[in-house]
C-alpha cells in the first residue's frame, strides 16, 4: 500500500540543526526543501522519526527531544512521542 | 434545523428589519460584466423614490468614474430584480416597481461588457 | 533516591487524578456546556496529548521561547530593522495581521479558557488551559513586535478598537464570535481542527516564510514562535477528532457537520490572507495558489484518507475553495483596493514586475481576467481619477466578506456569486453555496449578523458621511487611501534619501 506523504517543517536556525541532520540521518528517503526562506520542509511517504540517541550524539550533549517544540513550525500526521523518539505518521 | 440551545429558545431577531432604516429600505445594485466595479453595492433608498432616480442619481453616484459609464444607453438597459427580468416604469416608485427590502436589482448594458471586452 | 519516571508515566500521573467528584452539587450543574450540543463522552481518559506536554515542561519551553523571541525584537529595534524592508508597502500587511489577526488570538485566549473551565476530562482541561496561555502568549508578542513599527507607519496604533468595528475586520471577528457562541465542542472543532488543522499553515508558513523574504526579522521570528505551539495545537486538534468519533458513534454526524461549516468560514477569512500573500508581500516567496495545493490539496487530502476509517469525509464545499484558488486573491485585493479610502491599510496598482508575477503564478486566469482589470484602474489613476468606490458594498450575510467572489465552479468567472434564502419574510444574502449552507442550517443565528455598511446606514457607527464612520473607527486621514502618495511613503522615502520616481532602495551587492 502507498503511504501519503507527510512533512514537518523546522526553523533554519542552529538550534535545529540536530534534529534536521538526525531526520537526514534516520530517514534515508525523506527530500529537504530549502526553497521558502527562514525554513526547512522535511518530507516522506509515510513516516517520519528521530531517536534521541542520534539527535545527542549530532549535538554533541544529552538533548530532551521536547526541545524539538522551540524550532518547530508544523507538521502533518499523528504524532508518537517518548523519551527516546519522536514519530510521525499516517496510519 | 433549529439551534441547540443551553437555556431556552434562541432569540428571534433581525438586525436588519426594514424599521431599523428611518424610512428606507436596502437596495442591492450590480451592473453586470463590469466586476471591475466590485461587489453590488448597498443604498438606504425611500420605497417611494421614483426609480428613474436610480439611473440619474443613485447608480451613477458609485459607477461614473467607469469608462463604459459615458455609453451607457438606458433605454437598452435589461434590469433583473431578484433573478427575474423585468421591465422598470421609470416614473413609478420602488415599490411600484417590485423593488422591496433587500432586494438585489441588476443591470445589463447590451454592447458594453466592460474594459476592453474582459467585464471589468 | 528514587528513578526518574519515563514520559508516559509522567504525562499520566501529572495530567490526571487532579479532579474530583462533585459532593453538593450535581456534575451536571457544574458542568452545565457539556451535553446541550448533544455531544457523547463516554470516558474522558481516553483524551491523551499526543506531545505528552507536562505543565513543567510547557512553562520552560515556553520561557525559552519568550527569551529568544525578544532579544530578536530588542535587536529589530535597537537597529531600526524597518528601515530594511524591502519597500514600506509591505508594512500593509502587518496593519492587516494586527488589525485582524492579534485579535483573534485574543478571542481564542478567552475561548480556551472557557473550555478549560467547561470540560470535566482532566487531561482536555489542561490541555486547553495550556493553549489559552499560548494565545495570550502570540496576542502580546504580536503586539510588542509591531508596536515598533506603530512608532514609524499609520494604522497600527488602535487594532482591538478597529477589530470590533470595521467593515473588513468584521470577516474574521464575525468568524471567531461565531465559533465562540456556540457550545465548547463545536468551539473546539472549528478552531482546533477546521481553522488550525485544515488552515493555520496557509496564514502562518508562507506569510511569515514571506516576512523573512521581505527583510521583516521580527515578524518572521514571533510568526515562528507562535508557529511552534500552533503546531502543538494542530496535533490536539487532530486527537479531538479522533477522539469524539471515537467516544460514541452519534458524534460522528455532529462533528461532520462542524468540520462542514467551519471550514468554510476560516476559509472565507483567509481570502484576507490569499491578498496579503499575493499582493501585499512585495516579493512574493509562493502564491495563494501554490500554498492550497500544498496544504491543502495535499495535505488535507492525505489527513482525510486518513480519517475515513473514522467515517469521516473532505469538508463539503472543499472542491468550489480549490477551483477558486487561481482567483481569490485577486478578487479579495481588487475589492480592498476599491474601498481603501476607508481602510487603515494602504492598496495600489501592482508593480509591472508583480504582474509578471502573477501572469507567471496565474496563467489560466491573471492575463484572461484580472490583468484587465488593474490595466483599467491604472488608466483611470493616470487620468487623476484614481478609482474608489463610492458606496457601501452588499457584504455576506455569513462571512461578511463583500461579495465580490464569482460562479467559478460553474465555468462563469466573471459572473458575480449570489444567493439568497427568504427567512421570517426576509431576504439574505450570501456569496456561495457555502455560505448560503451555513445560513439554511442556522438561519435565527445569522439573522442577528451585524453588517458594517447596514450598521452605518441604521446610525449605529458615528455618523452618515465617511469622516463620520473613520472617526468612530478610531481611524486618522492619513491611514487610508493609495499607497503612492501616502505618509507612510513620504516616510520611507525621506528614510532612504529617495526622490519622487524611485520606490524601492538600490539593493547593495
Amino acid at each position: 500500500m502507498s503511504k501519503d506523504k507527510l512533512f514537518i517543517i523546522l526553523q533554519n536556525t542552529e538550534g535545529a540543526r540536530p534534529f534536521t541532520e538526525a531526520f537526514e540521518q534516520e530517514n534515508p528517503n525523506a527530500v529537504f526543501k530549502y526553497d521558502q526562506p527562514g525554513m526547512i520542509r522535511i518530507e516522506n511517504n509515510g513516516f517520519l522519526g528521530i531517536t534521541k540517541e542520534v539527535v545527542s550524539e549530532l549535538a554533541g550533549h544529552e538533548v530532551d527531544l521536547q526541545e524539538l517544540h522551540l524550532v518547530l513550525v508544523s507538521l502533518s500526521g499523528h504524532v508518537d512521542e517518548d523519551d527516546d523518539y519522536f514519530r510521525l505518521s499516517w496510519n | 434545523m433549529t439551534i441547540k440551545t443551553n437555556f431556552g429558545e434562541y432569540p428571534v431577531g433581525n438586525k436588519d428589519a426594514v424599521e431599523n432604516f428611518h424610512g428606507n429600505q436596502l437596495v442591492y445594485i450590480a451592473w453586470d460584466d463590469h466586476l471591475g466595479i466590485g461587489p453590488a453595492n448597498v443604498f438606504p433608498l425611500p420605497p417611494e423614490m421614483p426609480f428613474a432616480a436610480l439611473l440619474e442619481e443613485v447608480i451613477p453616484s458609485v459607477v461614473s468614474p467607469h469608462p463604459d459609464f459615458e455609453k451607457i444607453d438606458w433605454v437598452k438597459a435589461q434590469w433583473i430584480l431578484d433573478g427575474e427580468s423585468i421591465v422598470p416604469e421609470l416614473g413609478k416608485s420602488l415599490t411600484e416597481n417590485g423593488v422591496g427590502h433587500k432586494s438585489l436589482l441588476r443591470f445589463k448594458t447590451p454592447g458594453l461588457t466592460g474594459y476592453q471586452g474582459s467585464g471589468n | 533516591m528514587a528513578k526518574k519516571l519515563n514520559m508516559r508515566k509522567r504525562y499520566e500521573v501529572l495530567t490526571r487524578g487532579l479532579g474530583w467528584e462533585p459532593t453538593y452539587q450535581p456534575k451536571e450543574k457544574v458542568f452545565p456546556q457539556e451535553t446541550y450540543e448533544g455531544i457523547k463522552i463516554v470516558d474522558w481518559d481516553k483524551w491523551e496529548d499526543p506531545f505528552r506536554l507536562t505543565t513543567d515542561a510547557y512553562w520552560k519551553y515556553q520561557a525559552e521561547k519568550d527569551k529568544k523571541l525578544y532579544a530578536v525584537i530588542d535587536s529589530f529595534a535597537q537597529n531600526n530593522g524597518h528601515l530594511n524592508l524591502s519597500s514600506a508597502s509591505y508594512v500593509n500587511a502587518l496593519k492587516i495581521f494586527i488589525q485582524g489577526v492579534s485579535p483573534l488570538e485574543y478571542g481564542a485566549h478567552r475561548g480556551y479558557a472557557n473550555l478549560a473551565r467547561q470540560f470535566s476530562g482532566e487531561g482536555a482541561q489542561l490541555a486547553c488551559q495550556m493553549q489559552s496561555i499560548d494565545e495570550l502568549r502570540h496576542s502580546q508578542t504580536q503586539i510588542h513586535t509591531l508596536s515598533h513599527y506603530n512608532k514609524h507607519f499609520t494604522g497600527l496604533h488602535d487594532p482591538f478598537h478597529m477589530h470590533d468595528r470595521v467593515w473588513y475586520l468584521s470577516v474574521p471577528k464575525s468568524y471567531f464570535d461565531d465559533a465562540r457562541s456556540a457550545g465548547p465542542f463545536e468551539f473546539i472543532t472549528s478552531i482546533s481542527f477546521a481553522f488550525e488543522y485544515i488552515l493555520t499553515n496557509l496564514l502562518f508558513v508562507p506569510f511569515m516564510s514571506g516576512a523573512a523574504h521581505n527583510g521583516d526579522m521580527a515578524t518572521v521570528t514571533f510568526g515562528f514562535s507562535a508557529q511552534s505551539d500552533e503546531s502543538r495545537h494542530m496535533t490536539l486538534g487532530l486527537e479531538i477528532i479522533k477522539f469524539l468519533v471515537e467516544q460514541h458513534e452519534d458524534n460522528l454526524e455532529i462533528v461532520q457537520g462542524w468540520i462542514d461549516k467551519h471550514f468554510w468560514r476560516a476559509y472565507r477569512v483567509l481570502g484576507l490572507v490569499s491578498a496579503m500573500q499575493d499582493y501585499m508581500l512585495p516579493d512574493s516567496p509562493m502564491s495563494w495558489k501554490e500554498a492550497w495545493d500544498i496544504y491543502f490539496v495535499d495535505n488535507c487530502g492525505a489527513l482525510f484518507k486518513d480519517l475515513a476509517r473514522y467515517g469521516l469525509r473532505m469538508p463539503k464545499f472543499h472542491e468550489q475553495a480549490t477551483d477558486e484558488a487561481e482567483h481569490l486573491s485577486h478578487q479579495v485585493y481588487t475589492a480592498l483596493y476599491q474601498f481603501s479610502h476607508a481602510a487603515a491599510f494602504h492598496t495600489e496598482v501592482p508593480s509591472k514586475e508583480k504582474m509578471d508575477w502573477l501572469s507567471e503564478k496565474y496563467p489560466n486566469t491573471f492575463d484572461k481576467y484580472y490583468r484587465p482589470r488593474w490595466e483599467m484602474y491604472a488608466q483611470m489613476e493616470k487620468e487623476g481619477k484614481r478609482f474608489f468606490n463610492m458606496g457601501l458594498p452588499q457584504l455576506c450575510q455569513v462571512c461578511q466578506v463583500p461579495m465580490s467572489f464569482t460562479e467559478v465552479s460553474k465555468g462563469e468567472p466573471m459572473k458575480l456569486s449570489q444567493r439568497v434564502t427568504e427567512f421570517n419574510g426576509d431576504k439574505y444574502h450570501t456569496c456561495s453555496d457555502g455560505c448560503k449552507d451555513i445560513f439554511d442550517h442556522e438561519p435565527e443565528k445569522y439573522a442577528h449578523a451585524w453588517l458594517p455598511p447596514h450598521q452605518i446606514f441604521q446610525g449605529n457607527c458615528g455618523g452618515a458621511e465617511i469622516p463620520d464612520v473613520l472617526k468612530y473607527y478610531h481611524f486618522n486621514p492619513e491611514d487610508g487611501g493609495d499607497y503612492k502618495g501616502s505618509t507612510d511613503e513620504a516616510t520611507w522615502k525621506a528614510a532612504h534619501g529617495l526622490d519622487d520616481q524611485q520606490t524601492t532602495p538600490e539593493k547593495s551587492a
